[in-house]
């Protein structure tokens, strides 16, 4: 069992989308405690009003990305002591999300856009027919494994600056994912997604900045699967002026 | 600065971009000065003889400075975008360019 022995100083986002403040309170500091477990603990000790999302705690269902001290993190998988600046945290919602109320964001935007990038797959052939044999260590097959981990968390598309300047842009994480299916060979028209990313909103408003990678919890490269796709779709028109 | 933006490539970029934005401001001014030299020779004279003088010489080296800053980090992202290398070799490649560039810099300084 850890031991209490000190308070944290932390600072949480109360409000909704018009408006809202920090509130401040003393937490008990223990030596293993998650950015979670302070939520956790303000929201069962102090103020049951406290809204928050959290669903799995161990990094896997991705329901629990918050703001702290400036930078979007899984809170789950956070450990205090790694963040805390001076004895405090500052907790707030995901940016470039809508907040509905406290630290909970509405993902649908973040959702919507997988979509309009393409993200649902679209079969290449019926039950009916036989299973196409992929190889595991095929290049494409490797390069969409890449992608396949990520757990929707949208720390990504939070921490993304372009996103913020331009509302249509599709973001990384719905971009990684067209990316993915691009390589999948078992997809249905992988031409019709590269047109979709290549327009406006697409992979081309990327500024390459590379905050997505940085921060991506699960250590995936949403900013290479970018560039993946930029390449893919400039080739695509180099050829079709032959 | 928020934490999110507190790593190499997004300082690469801005830097990217405030170069641009400078030298943006810097062109007009140099295609109007250029054209003095058919609108107003002596005009250009004078100016010419003022950008003689050590404070402007000193903003030159920022001019410069802003030029090299935005050309290479053009050819970083051209490297970027469209060279599917792993990040170690396209560091290698990088540090290699501007081992190159320290020595026959050096040379150059030297020769001069």
């Amino acid at each position: 069992m850890t031991q209490e022995h000190d308070t944290l100083e932390v600072s949480v986002w109360r409000g909704d989308a018009d408006r809202g403040q920090f509130e401040t309170h003393r937490v008990p500091a223990y030596d293993n405690q998650t950015v979670l477990d302070v939520v956790s603990w303000i929201q069962q000790q102090v103020d049951p009003t406290l809204t928050y999302r959290f669903a799995c705690r161990v990094g896997m269902c991705g329901s629990c990305a918050m703001t702290v001290n400036g930078t979007p993190r899984w809170t789950c998988r956070t450990h205090v002591n790694k963040v805390l600046k001076d004895g405090r945290l500052d907790i707030a919602p995901l940016r470039n999300l809508p907040v509905i109320k406290d630290l909970v964001t509405d993902m649908d935007p973040f959702f919507d856009k997988w979509i309009r990038a393409g993200g649902a797959h679209a079969p290449s052939a019926s039950r009916h027919d036989p299973i196409v044999e992929i190889s595991p260590q095929s290049e494409g097959r490797a390069t969409a494994d890449a992608g396949i981990e990520c757990i929707n968390c949208s720390v990504c598309y939070a921490a993304c600056d372009t996103v913020s300047a331009n509302p249509d842009y599709l973001g990384p994480a719905a971009l990684q994912r067209a990316w993915t299916v691009v390589n999948d060979e078992k997809h249905g028209d992988r031409q019709a997604v590269l047109d979709t990313v290549s327009a406006a909103g697409g992979c081309h408003n990327c500024h390459s900045m590379g905050s997505c990678t940085m921060h991506c919890p699960n250590d995936l490269d949403p900013l290479g699967a970018i560039l993946g796709l930029k390449r893919a779709t400039a080739r695509g028109v180099f050829k079709r002026r032959r | 600065m928020r934490g999110h933006r507190n790593h190499p490539l997004w300082f690469a970029f801005m830097l990217h971009r405030l170069s641009g934005l400078g030298l943006a401001l810097f062109l007009p001014a140099h295609f109007l000065v250029l054209s003095l030299a058919l609108s107003d020779p002596a005009l250009l004279d004078g100016f010419l003889h003022w950008a003689d003088a050590p404070l402007v010489k000193l903003a030159e080296f920022g001019l410069v400075f802003l030029l090299a800053v935005h050309f290479f980090g053009g050819l970083r992202l051209l490297a970027l975008e469209f060279m599917p290398w792993s990040g170690r070799q396209k560091s290698w490649a990088a540090g290699a360019l501007a081992g190159a560039f320290l020595i026959s810099g050096s040379f150059l300084l030297n020769a001069v």
